[in-house]
């Protein structure tokens, strides 16, 4: 609610617009007029929400029914407000595990889908909808209905994963999910004294192990810059497990939304960020592990983001390719540390072959992700990260956005005419559209 | 339990069907469409493939030419069955109905005499096994009186008795009847509608009604601030009520 109690909705970061979500079970009819589909609101910035002259936008969770489920082959069909989590309820102690997952679990299939999302996984398993969305039924902004696949209609199917929600409502997923030989991570976590080495560990890592990901203390400047922890993980073995059933994951809440001086308090992220690093004391750490606690750490805190306070937050993640060489990272941690854009944890992630949607995210490099706290000078601290990473050939993660300009993105995307044209043909008029594409795609308000 | 369930593909019917599945109750599911049927139904074999639901058949609150095949179906399906459960029913705002007559008459049809018929059905069927459990949602809306439920509410009322009424006279006899009385719950139906402050889950819901269902419970209210909520509105003067907005 705003504080004169007209009703608002805000992405993950807490950036409210005025607006609500029209949630039905039933998609098919609450998408035959809206203007945007949303999933469960976890990304970060304004691509779930209505452009400025909409107020409603639809809510797909509540359709969260499975449609086909086949138990030899793992091939699974549901509604778009299938959740992550309720999959990995269900399905984890059974065998099977989701092609490619992301950070959070609370997110939707159909959601996965729009964001073409990555994960822990990318450089082995790709991203989501790249890689393991075989079909998808979806209402056009025409009002037709239509499935959609790599084969048929490949153009739609493309311009769709990683494609925002803006080339239609997804009202029906269908995605090969994978055999694992049991629910646990064997993980293996070790402390990294610098960037460089972070960089060639990952590389290291990602040749044996199907999951890596890094996270860099960095408020550690000089020698110690990109100094963290480097995690590894594979499905453990049954005879590892010895047959130790998955317990459930208990959450806490964060009740309500932490005063801005929390974070302003340089301390609070020092503090945060140094306990991280010596999370354990032997550089390196092996052990069995809950999935949860492996795949999505932060989901143990529901309502995280209200430690950030009413002002919001936003996440910053970009891809600095290959080509960049390994020095991009450190110019980039570089121009962070000295604009002092703290953070709590900074998420480091190697990053293999390009997503095949037009939009997707990734390509080869390495991704980087920071949070920081809405301030006066987020904007400035923003363009000026994106003239480096546009220097540097690198691009941003839409799904995480709210202040890139559009300029900055064209520079950043080449591919980015190509998902137009395809808008061009299947919504002239842009009836399908949210705040991030007013913003960045020019769509009429 | 061997239970027939007529509403579970949708809100928090479908909530609590999906529980029911999870811990091995079989479920023969009823409801208008054929095709909305068949949709929960492979939901739920999915999920929990070692209690595959056993069946389904049309039945619509509107039309009370359908009840009788309906069960008809469930028992020979289910080999007689020990539990009922209506989650199905009609929801229109206080103005839509008032400028509808045709929507009102619809929603009180549903709410009321068709649930109350079907129930009777039900009823006979279950006391001639000897008993077992009417679980069935009405709703805080039949609690008194109030503006934006005028309609609605007098529906709700009037099924809130009728089970009271079914409780009394038939719990001697083995029929246990729970009547289950929904806050504001974040569903499909309510969708639109602003949510007060304490607004439900359906997950939440349904967890509370099985625990009801299970200890033979008359009366759930859920969320269960509810119940004190409406305890309170219960005891306001009229002169109150008229003034505020609730």
């Amino acid at each position: 609610m705003s504080d004169r109690g007209e009703p608002t909705v805000a992405g993950w970061g807490n950036l409210a617009v005025p607006g609500r979500e029209l949630l039905s079970e039933d998609l098919e009819r609450a998408t035959r007029a809206a203007v945007l589909s949303r999933g469960l609101g976890r990304s970060y910035g304004d691509s779930s929400l209505p452009p400025p002259s909409h107020r409603e936008v639809v809510g797909t969770r509540l359709a969260d029914r499975i449609l086909h489920w086949d138990g030899q082959t793992g091939l699974l069909r549901a509604e778009a407000g299938f959740s992550l989590w309720e999959f990995n309820r269900l399905f984890l102690r059974r065998g099977w595990f989701i092609g490619s997952t992301p950070g959070t679990q609370f997110v939707t299939l159909g959601g996965m889908v729009a964001s073409d999302v990555h994960g822990k996984g990318h450089h082995s398993h790709g991203c989501f909808g790249s890689r393991h969305v075989r079909s998808l039924r979806m209402r056009l902004p025409s009002g037709d209905l239509v499935e959609c696949s790599p084969e048929r209609d490949p153009e739609l199917f493309w311009a769709t994963v990683g494609g925002m929600g803006l080339t239609g409502h997804i009202l029906e997923v269908e995605c090969q999910t994978q055999a694992i030989p049991s629910p646990w991570i064997w993980s293996e976590s070790e402390r990294v004294d610098d960037i460089d080495q972070f960089i060639a560990g990952l590389k290291e890592a990602g040749k044996s192990w199907p999951f890596t990901v890094g996270w860099i203390d960095c408020l550690s400047r000089g020698k110690h810059m990109g100094r963290g922890l480097l995690d590894r993980g594979r499905w453990a073995t049954p005879e590892e497990t010895g047959g130790r059933s998955l317990p459930v994951t208990r959450r806490l809440t964060l009740p309500v939304m932490f005063p801005e001086w929390v974070l302003r308090w340089k301390l609070t992220t020092q503090a945060f960020n140094t306990m991280w690093y010596w999370r354990h004391v032997p550089r390196v750490k092996k052990k069995l592990c809950h999935p949860d606690s492996f795949f999505y750490p932060l989901d143990a805190i529901l309502q995280w983001n209200r430690i950030y306070g009413r002002r919001g937050f936003t996440q910053y993640q970009c891809v600095l390719p290959e080509e960049a060489g390994h020095g991009a990272a450190r110019r980039f941690l570089d121009l962070l540390t000295r604009r002092g854009g703290a953070s709590f944890l900074c998420v480091i992630k190697d990053a293999a072959a390009e997503g095949q949607g037009m939009l997707s995210f990734l390509r080869p490099g390495i991704s980087i992700a920071v949070d920081f706290a809405v301030r006066d000078d987020t904007q400035r601290l923003i363009d000026a990260l994106n003239e480096l990473v546009i220097a540097e050939g690198g691009r941003i993660y839409l799904s995480k956005d709210a202040f890139t300009r559009p300029d900055h993105y064209a520079a950043m995307d080449p591919r980015l005419p190509q998902f137009l044209a395809v808008r061009d043909r299947i919504d002239p008029q842009r009836v399908v559209r949210s705040a991030q594409s007013v913003r960045m795609f020019g769509d009429p308000p | 339990m061997r239970v027939v369930f007529l509403g579970a593909t949708k809100g928090m019917g479908r909530a609590l069907a999906r529980r029911m599945s999870e811990r091995g109750d079989q479920l023969f599911l009823l409801g208008r469409e054929a095709e909305e049927l068949q949709r929960s139904a492979a939901d739920l074999a999915a999920r929990h493939p070692q209690h595959a639901v056993v069946g389904t058949h049309a039945c619509d609150l509107a039309v009370s030419s359908t009840f009788a095949a309906a069960l008809d179906a469930a028992e020979a399906a289910l080999g007689g069955f020990d539990t009922v459960v209506v989650t199905a029913g009609l929801f229109a705002t206080q103005e839509a109905m008032e400028a509808d007559a045709a929507l009102a008459e619809q929603v009180l049809a549903v709410d009321f005499t068709g649930t109350v018929v079907f129930c009777e059905h039900a009823r006979k069927r279950l006391l001639a096994r000897g008993g077992g459990t009417l679980c069935v949602f009405s709703s805080v809306a039949g609690e008194r009186g109030r503006k934006p439920v005028v309609l609605y509410g007098a529906a709700k009322a009037g099924l809130s008795r009728y089970l009271e009424g079914l409780d009394h006279k038939f719990r001697a006899q083995g029929l246990k009847t729970v009547t289950v009385k929904p806050g504001f719950v974040k569903t499909g139906m309510t969708a639109g509608l602003k949510p007060p402050p304490f607004a439900g889950e359906p997950e939440a819901v349904a967890q509370q009604v099985l625990r009801a269902i299970d200890g033979g419970l008359p009366v759930v209210y859920t969320p269960s601030i509810w119940r004190w909520v409406m305890l309170v509105i219960r005891w306001l003067p009229r002169f109150v009520m008229r003034k505020i907005g609730f």
